[in-house]
C-alpha cells in the first residue's frame, strides 16, 4: 500500500458511489435494539419497488446522537433526519422524499403531533447547533463496516503523513502542542505519557486500547468503536510509531458485541489493505493490533488491572510506581490511553496540534463526547467543546428536564465522580472546574436527575457498585466500602443518628487515603460531594426519618422528644 | 472453596468427540496454547455450555500449562463467566445509574414478585434466570431490559412480566 494505491482506491469507490442521495439507517446498538435493521431492509424493498435501487444507495451507519428517537434515518446529502422511522414508515419516505423531493414533517427530527417541526434541516435543531465534532465527525455519516467509506472520509492518511513526513519525537511533540489529556476520566496530558514511553529504550513495547467502558451511564467508547473502528486503529499505529511499539491490544468490554464485531471486520480489511502488518506504506514501520475482551469487571478500566486482564490474570491492579510507561504489559514499556483519546489523534495529526489547541478552553483543549441521559428530554451522544457551560448542554442541546419536573442534580464520573446541583450549572465543563466542585469530567458518562430522585439513595447506590465491583486486595478498599454502604444503607433507612454521618465522612476520608487503585480512591466521592450540596437530605432522613424524594422505605418512626 | 478439582477429577474427562469441545480446542490452538489467551477461552467454553462445567476448568488448565487454581480465580473473578449453568430463558435487568435513576429497582421488585425469584438465582425447574446486571450501555433506551438477548427499552412494571411470559412460552 502506498499512498497512490489508497487515492486509486478512494477514487473508484467515489465512481462507482457517484451522485447518488444515501439513505444512512442507524445502526448503533440502541438504534439497533428498537429495530432499526428491519427499517434497513424495509427501505431496501421500498427503493426496489419503485425502481430507485440503482439511483439510491441505503447504508447502515454508526450512532448519530439522538439515540431516544431511534430508529433514525438520515437522507445525505439533504441534512434531513427522520425518528422512530418503522419499516412501514420507509415506503412513505422513499415516495415522498427520494420521489417527489419534499420532506415528511410527521417524521423529521424531534417533531411532535400537531406542532411545526423545529428545523427541516438536522443541522439547525438545537441538539445540534452546539455540537462540535471532532471524535464523532464520521460517525453515523460512514458505514463503519466498508473500509472504502472509511479511506473516502478520510481514514489512514493521518499514518501515512506521520510516517512520511515526521519523524517520532515530531508526533509526540505534535500531540503535546495540541494539549491533548486522557479522555479517560483523569486528564493526564497525553503528549506528557507518549514522550515517556518513547523515552524508555526496550526492543519490545506495547500500545494498549483501554475500551472497558465501566462506568454505568457511560456509552461514549462504544459508540466510538461502532461508529468508526478505523478511526480508533489508526491513532493507535499512530501511537505505536511514535513511542516505538509494533504491537497493539484493543481491550473492549464483553457487553459490546457489536462493537467487537465491527472492530473485527476493520481489522481484517486494514490487514488485507496492508495498512496494519507488515511495511505499512513501504516504510518499513511495522504495527498490527489484537483484540482482547473483557469480561466484566469494573475495576478493570483501571490502568495496572487491564494490563493484568489482558495476560489472562485476574484484574487486579498493583501499586504504581512502576507506571506502565516503565513497566507494564508482560513488563515492558506500554502506553495506555482511552478509545476516545485515540481517536482525537488522526485529526491533530492532519491538521495540526495549534488547530486543536484553539478549541476548547486554554487547559483543557479540543472537545468532549458525553453520554446524556437519566430524567432529560433528550437523551443519546454529544460532543460538544471543553468549556461549554452545563446548562448549555443541559437545556439547549438536552432540551431540559421532561414532565415539568425540576432540576436537581447532574452526576459526572460515574461511581469515582460527584454530583452537581443547580447552583453551578453556569460552571464550565473542563477538567479544574468539575474538579472544584469535587466531581470528575471522567469518562463523560452525563446523568440528570430530577427531583423524584433521592441524593442518599444515589450515593448508597454507587457505594453498592463500588462494594459490588472492588477487587478486594487491599482492605481499605474492600473493608471500608462495605462500611460506608452499611451506613449510608442506615441512612437510607431511617436508622441513623448524627454520629454515624460523621463516622461516614471520617472513614470516606480513610479509604481515599489509604486505597490503592482508583476505584476505592474515588468511591466515596458521590456521597462527599452529594454531602456538600445536599447535606439537608442527609439530615432529613437522619433526624425528620424521611425521604424528601419519597425514594427511601424508612424503617423507624420519628423518636418522640 | 470446595475440593472442586478432586470433584474435576470424579466428573471425569471432557468428551472429545463433542462438537463443542472441538471448537474450544480451536480457540486453544488460535491462543497458541499461551496463558494469555486464559480469558478468551473462557468465554468460548461460557458461550458454549452456558457456563463453566469444572472439567473443562481442568481441561483448561492443562492446556494452558498454568494451576487449575489460577484458572478457577479467573473464572471466580469475573461477572460473564458463571461455574452454574443459567436459566433456560434469562432476564437481565440493568442497574446502570440511567436505568436505575428511571425505576430499574421497581423493574427487579416486580419480576421478584411475579415469579417468586431473586436477583442473581434462577426458578426451580432452571426455565427463568434473573439478574440484576451492569450498565449495558442503552442508556437512552432506559429503563432497559435484556430478556434472552434482545434488548427491550423503557420498560415498566406493567409490562415486564408480559414481555418474560412471551419469551417463556
Amino acid at each position: 500500500m502506498n499512498l497512490e494505491k489508497l487515492n486509486q482506491i478512494v477514487e473508484a469507490y467515489l465512481q462507482k458511489r457517484g451522485e447518488k442521495k444515501r439513505v444512512c439507517v442507524c445502526a448503533g446498538a440502541g438504534c439497533v435494539s428498537t429495530g432499526s435493521l428491519a427499517t434497513l431492509e424495509a427501505f431496501k424493498k421500498a427503493l426496489k419497488d419503485k425502481g430507485l435501487d440503482s439511483d439510491v444507495e441505503v447504508l447502515p451507519t454508526g450512532c448519530m446522537g439522538a439515540c431516544n428517537q431511534g430508529p433514525l434515518v438520515e437522507i445525505a446529502p439533504d441534512d434531513n433526519v427522520y425518528q422512530k422511522v418503522r419499516p412501514e414508515d420507509a415506503s412513505v419516505v422513499v415516495d415522498k422524499h427520494l420521489l417527489h423531493h419534499a420532506t415528511v414533517p410527521s417524521l423529521l427530527l424531534f417533531s411532535e403531533p400537531g406542532k411545526p417541526a423545529l428545523s427541516e434541516k438536522a443541522s439547525r435543531l438545537p441538539f445540534n447547533r452546539k455540537q462540535v465534532k471532532i471524535v464523532l465527525e464520521n460517525c453515523g455519516r460512514i458505514n463503519p463496516e466498508s473500509i472504502e467509506e472509511s479511506l473516502a472520509a478520510g481514514a489512514w492518511r493521518a499514518l501515512h503523513k506521520a510516517l512520511t513526513t515526521m519523524t517520532p519525537e515530531e508526533v509526540v511533540a505534535e500531540i503535546k502542542h495540541s494539549g491533548l489529556r486522557g479522555r479517560g476520566g483523569a486528564g493526564y496530558p497525553t503528549g506528557l505519557k507518549w514522550e515517556m514511553v518513547y523515552k524508555y529504550v526496550n526492543d519490545v513495547k506495547y500500545v494498549v486500547c483501554n475500551g472497558d467502558e465501566g462506568d454505568p451511564g457511560a456509552f461514549m467508547d462504544r459508540s466510538v468503536l461502532e461508529g468508526d473502528p478505523h478511526r480508533i486503529l489508526e491513532g493507535m499505529a499512530v501511537a505505536g510509531y511514535a513511542v516505538g511499539a509494533k504491537r497493539g491490544f484493543l481491550y473492549v468490554r464483553a457487553e459490546y458485541p457489536l462493537a467487537i464485531k465491527r472492530l473485527e471486520i476493520a481489522i481484517r480489511h486494514a490487514r488485507g489493505m496492508g495498512l496494519l502488518g507488515a511495511d505499512i506504506f513501504e516504510t518499513g514501520f511495522s504495527f498490527d493490533v489484537e483484540i482482547r475482551i473483557g469480561a466484566g469487571a469494573f475495576v478493570c478500566g483501571e490502568e495496572t488491572a487491564l494490563i493484568a486482564s489482558i495476560e489472562g490474570k485476574r484484574g487486579s491492579p498493583r501499586p504504581r510506581p512502576p507506571y506502565p510507561a516503565e513497566s507494564g504489559l508482560w513488563g515492558k514499556p506500554t502506553l495506555i490511553n482511552n478509545v476516545e483519546t485515540f481517536a482525537n489523534i488522526a485529526p491533530i495529526i492532519l491538521k495540526g496540534g495549534e488547530w486543536f489547541s484553539s478549541i476548547g478552553t486554554a487547559k483543557s483543549a479540543g472537545t468532549k463526547v458525553f453520554a446524556l441521559a437519566g430524567r432529560i428530554v433528550n437523551t443519546g451522544l454529544i460532543e460538544v467543546p471543553m468549556g461549554i457551560t452545563l446548562r448549555e448542554v443541559i437545556f439547549d442541546i438536552g432540551g431540559g428536564i421532561p414532565g415539568g419536573k425540576k432540576f436537581k442534580a447532574a452526576q459526572t464520573g460515574g461511581p469515582s465522580g460527584g454530583c452537581i446541583p443547580e447552583q453551578h450549572l453556569d460552571t464550565k465543563l473542563d477538567y479544574e472546574s468539575l474538579q472544584a466542585l469535587g466531581s470528575i469530567v471522567g469518562s463523560g458518562g452525563l446523568i440528570i436527575m430530577d427531583e423524584t430522585s433521592c441524593m442518599v439513595d444515589v450515593a448508597r447506590y454507587f457505594m453498592d457498585f463500588c462494594v459490588d465491583e472492588s477487587c478486594g486486595k487491599c482492605v481499605p478498599c474492600r473493608v471500608g466500602t462495605r462500611q460506608l454502604l452499611d451506613i449510608l444503607s442506615k441512612i437510607c433507612r431511617g436508622e441513623a443518628s448524627l454520629d454515624d454521618l460523621e463516622l461516614l465522612e471520617e472513614l470516606g476520608g480513610y479509604v481515599k487515603a489509604a486505597s490503592l487503585c482508583g476505584l476505592g480512591q474515588t468511591a466515596p466521592n458521590p456521597f462527599l460531594s452529594t454531602l456538600r450540596y445536599f447535606r439537608e437530605e442527609y439530615l432529613a432522613h437522619i433526624l425528620d426519618k424521611k425521604c424528601p424524594a419519597g425514594v427511601c422505605k424508612m424503617s423507624a418512626e420519628p423518636a418522640v422528644i | 472453596m470446595p475440593d472442586v478439582f478432586n470433584r474435576a477429577a470424579q466428573i471425569g474427562e471432557v468428551n472429545k468427540e463433542d462438537p463443542r469441545v472441538k471448537r474450544i480446542l480451536k480457540v486453544l490452538e488460535t491462543h497458541q496454547r499461551k496463558p494469555d489467551g486464559l480469558i478468551q477461552v473462557l468465554h468460548s467454553i461460557q458461550d458454549l455450555f452456558g457456563h463453566v462445567p469444572l472439567n473443562f476448568i481442568a481441561l483448561t488448565a492443562r492446556e494452558l500449562r498454568v494451576a487449575p487454581s489460577r484458572v478457577y480465580g479467573v473464572v471466580s473473578f469475573y461477572h460473564f463467566f458463571s461455574l452454574k449453568p443459567k436459566g433456560e430463558h434469562n432476564c437481565l435487568i440493568c442497574t446502570g445509574t440511567a436505568c436505575y435513576v428511571k425505576g430499574a429497582q421497581k423493574l427487579i421488585d416486580q419480576v421478584a414478585k411475579d415469579f417468586k425469584i431473586k436477583p442473581g438465582r434462577s426458578t426451580p425447574d432452571n426455565k427463568l434466570g434473573l439478574e440484576a446486571v451492569r450498565c449495558i450501555g442503552a442508556c437512552s433506551l432506559a429503563p432497559a431490559v435484556v430478556m434472552d438477548n434482545e434488548i427491550h427499552a423503557r420498560m415498566t412494571p406493567e409490562n415486564i412480566s408480559d414481555v418474560i411470559h412471551q419469551a417463556l412460552k
